[in-house]
């Protein structure tokens, strides 16, 4: 299976306390992963280096081949690497039909559609239809339509999460990096959401990255696990056997099975 | 749930219904009015700029640099080059405060909040000391302005406010639509994703600072063309203009006429002239404080400006 | 407390022309000049905790949940009302107290006569400097301040009274501007004005030191004086607007002043 994203040896410190060390970790193509790891383990550490976010003391990133370790997140989502937030990040004054176009508005003028003489109804590369009907389907797809007119900043938790999948997902990334997605949700939901992003984003064609608390979902979706403790990987393995991995046990899931 | 209200965009329409009953009305109107609306249109210029950044989160506390730059390049037109064409005042005024913007712009942009404020206070007061110092612009008494020409003929004294009204209230009907042109735009819808979340604007793949510096260079060249069009009609320029208080109108201005459309500034400019005057007169003494009144009640009664309340109005 | 305070500029007019008037009033009456800078102290504190006490009440308190650029602009509106409100209760005549001043005479520093006075405002600074370190570090209210200040929904939470702190802090900073005014009232002459000059100039000095940053202050402080004078002393042409070049070149090489706080992770 081809790599589509290799880290290696990504190291952070932030001043005593170490965020990241010696972190590697080949993803392959269409790959689903899930990152799991107590609190402060380094998981959105990680996510955050190599969406650009922060930058590794040591160590690099290529995607494709392509070193991205220097790029700011904005050049690195433009080339198709795209993530959701543990607190999501939402254009809290805005609707969220709003908050959609905005984002939509964000791929056309990337794709030199949406400039000061462009059409106004400019078809959306990867959707063929124009940015209203987009928003439309996507917040349909996700079972946002209901608060199409609400202020983001007013939405239900559960609600929230999704919008913010959702604006990860404006821009058909080719790796998705999802930071706790189902986090905040009701345990009956959370499959459920898992697998409603998970086809909509396979649809597509992408590598699925998931930082998840919950063992059940990740053994379900998860193809393989990549378990964090203290900066750095403990496991790298699927499913069944990182969570039976003794450290694993020990310092993420519990020995109490 | 659709919230049922069609809103459709009257604004082009209105504004240049506006431009068309100003222009026919214009030669029966008598000079103080033409004066006061002039004046009005600089002042509307300078803070359809300000709209723009607004609209971002950021308050910009020096656009009286722009306005002042733009004044004294329309004034040293003429003084070193003897030229009095208003069309001209106003581009090469707006170009120069333009390119000004674009070169602060590198460091600006990357300030937002009070830091961007202080700022940009900061380097209109560098302007207002350079030029209090500066023998050659005249120091703190600047220096007057020639009387304007239109396209080579001097108007005569009877005409010459009508024409430069006209010319005026043509070039911000073309920079109000440009605007609001500008504003359906993705780059210019920007702006209030820039205001709640430029995390998550990074992340969609846009550059915000991209963004607000070329709002702050619009927003320059329109300040700049207003100044040199203020210069024109009152006759005289001074540093003055520079000074924070210049750029205290200015927000006082926007904070009145809202962030809502691109008419808003200049109607907002005329009410403010209005109740300029009327303070000074009333008590030359305190017309700050009735200012200031004004813009506490303002704030605390009317926080999205005029234009909401007359929309609301509008709409029930 | 996470406002900017334009008013700030008033309070030190208003120190200012309190502690003018009242010496001024006080020597006219013949009384002790020695004691003229008590009442330089009494009459500036006197005057300005009405109006700080007034403002923050009624108008600041109902509006703190709003954006914080409604408060900058709340605060320009109340300097523009008092702005005026000094000049109908003082008038537009400038005010001179020399006495306090000359009164303490001068000393030889290396060949060169320095005032005694400005020694002593030295001084004062620094008592009220390390005052308000000592108050904010080492005392229950002044930690309480810090937890209000960094999170006042949090503090509110476990019982704070966060309206009071508020008050408080509003007042202090407010006696320490009027404070600054009326100690500086016997160097100046006292004219309409006085605040806009100070404002702005102070805004420059604490964004020079960084945001919230006491140290940074006191720095930022020292380094506006130390470039002022000596440009008023090499290059007079720059004295005007050298400060807001410094200001904008130490913006550039660190964005957040001197001696910013570290910023909380925000993902």
């Amino acid at each position: 299976m081809a790599i589509i994203l290799d880290a290696r040896s990504l190291c952070k410190a932030f001043g005593a306390v170490t965020a990241a060390s010696e972190v590697s970790a080949a993803i392959e193509k269409d790959s689903i992963v899930g990152l799991i790891g107590t609190n402060g383990a380094g998981k959105t550490t990680f996510i955050n280096i190599v969406t650009g976010y922060l930058k590794p003391d040591r160590g690099s990133i290529a995607y494709e081949g392509r070193d991205i370790t220097r790029l700011p997140p904005r050049d690195i989502t433009r080339l198709g690497i795209c993530r959701s937030f543990q607190i999501p990040q939402l254009y809290g004054s805005l609707s969220v039909f709003d908050n959609m176009l905005i984002g939509i508005g964000i791929v056309l003028r990337n794709a030199g559609l949406a400039g000061y003489f462009s059409r106004r109804d400019a078809l959306v590369p990867g959707y063929g239809e124009p940015a209203e009907a987009v928003a439309e389907r996507i917040l349909g797809r996700f079972g946002l339509l209901e608060y199409r007119d609400r202020n983001a900043q007013v939405l239900p938790g559960g609600a929230r999460k999704l919008l913010d999948i959702a604006l990860a997902m404006v821009a058909r990334p080719r790796i998705l990096l999802l930071d706790e997605p189902t986090s905040g949700v009701s345990a009956q939901e959370k499959f459920g959401i898992m697998q409603m992003v998970l086809e909509a984003v396979r649809a597509e064609g992408a590598t699925v990255l998931f930082v998840e608390h919950d063992m059940e979902v990740v053994s379900r979706f998860a193809q393989r696990v990549l378990a964090f403790y203290d900066g750095r990987i403990i496991a790298d393995a699927p499913p069944q056997a990182a969570l039976a991995h003794p450290e694993v046990r020990r310092y993420v899931v519990g020995t109490r099975a | 749930m659709k919230q049922g209200r069609i809103r459709r965009d009257h604004t082009v329409a209105i504004a240049f219904a506006v431009f068309v009953l100003l222009a026919a009305l214009g030669p029966w109107l008598p000079q103080w009015a033409m004066f006061i609306m002039t004046v009005a249109v600089a002042r509307g210029l300078v803070v359809l700029g300000l709209l723009l950044l607004l609209r971002a989160g950021l308050v910009s506390f020096g656009q009286a640099l722009f306005y002042c730059l733009g004044a004294y390049s329309a004034g040293a037109l003429g003084r070193f080059f003897g030229i009095s064409d208003i069309f001209v005042e106003m581009l090469v005024g707006g170009a120069v405060a333009a390119a000004t913007a674009f070169v602060l712009g590198f460091l600006l942009a990357r300030y937002r909040g009070i830091f961007f404020g202080l700022l940009s206070l900061a380097l209109s007061m560098i302007l207002y000391g350079l030029l209090v110092k500066s023998e050659a612009l005249g120091s703190t008494d600047g220096f007057n302005i020639l009387p304007s020409t239109l396209f080579g003929v001097r108007p005569g004294p009877d005409w010459v406010r009508y024409a430069v009204l006209v010319s005026a209230a043509a070039v911000a009907l073309v920079a109000a639509l440009a605007v609001h042109r500008y504003l359906n735009t993705p780059l210019g819808r920007l702006a209030p994703a820039i205001k709640d979340n430029e995390i998550r604007v990074e992340y969609m793949g846009a550059s915000a600072r991209r963004a607000v510096h070329v709002k702050y260079v619009i927003a320059g060249g329109l300040a700049g063309v207003g100044g040199a069009l203020a210069a024109t009609v009152v006759g005289h320029i001074d540093p003055e203009m520079a000074y924070w208080t210049t750029s205290g109108e200015f927000i006082f201005i926007a904070i009145l006429a809202g962030t809502g459309n691109v008419i808003a500034p200049f109607v907002g400019a005329l009410i403010y002239g209005a109740i300029h005057t009327m303070a000074y007169d009333l008590s030359p003494n305190t017309w700050q404080m009735t200012l200031g009144v004004a813009l506490l009640l303002l704030i605390v009664f009317l926080p999205s400006g005029l234009w909401s309340a007359f929309s609301r109005f509008r709409w029930r | 407390m996470k406002i900017v305070n334009v008013t700030h500029g008033s309070f030190y007019a208003i120190g200012a022309y309190a502690a003018a008037s009242m010496t001024a009033a006080w020597l006219a009456h013949g009384y002790p000049p020695m004691l003229s800078y008590a009442v330089l102290v009494v009459a500036a504190i006197v005057v300005a905790a009405p109006f700080a006490i007034l403002i923050e009440r009624v108008i600041l308190r109902p509006l703190y949940s709003r954006d914080e650029v409604v408060i900058l602009l709340v605060t320009y509106a109340l300097f523009l009302i008092l702005e005026d409100v000094v000049k109908l209760i003082w008038g537009v005549n400038p005010y001179f107290i020399a006495e306090p001043y000359a009164l303490l005479g001068s000393f030889q520093v290396a060949g060169m006569a320095y005032p005694t006075y400005n020694l002593i405002l030295v001084a004062v600074a620094l008592f009220f400097g390390g005052g308000l370190a000592w108050l904010l570090h080492s005392t229950r209210a002044g930690k309480l301040l810090l937890a209000v200040i960094h999170d006042p929904e949090v503090s509110r939470a476990m019982g704070v009274n966060v309206g009071r702190y508020y008050l408080a802090t509003f007042a202090l900073g407010s006696l320490l501007a009027a404070l600054a005014g009326a100690f500086t009232a016997p160097t100046v002459s006292v004219v309409p004005g006085l605040g806009v000059e100070v404002i702005v100039l102070s805004f420059a000095v604490v964004v020079i030191g960084g945001l919230g940053s006491l140290p940074g202050a006191a720095v930022g402080a020292v380094m506006v004086g130390l470039v002022r004078s000596l440009s008023v002393h090499y290059m007079p042409q720059v004295e005007l607007f050298v400060i807001y070049f410094v200001m904008a070149v130490v913006l550039a090489l660190r964005p957040r002043g001197l001696f910013s706080l570290a910023e909380p992770r925000k993902i």
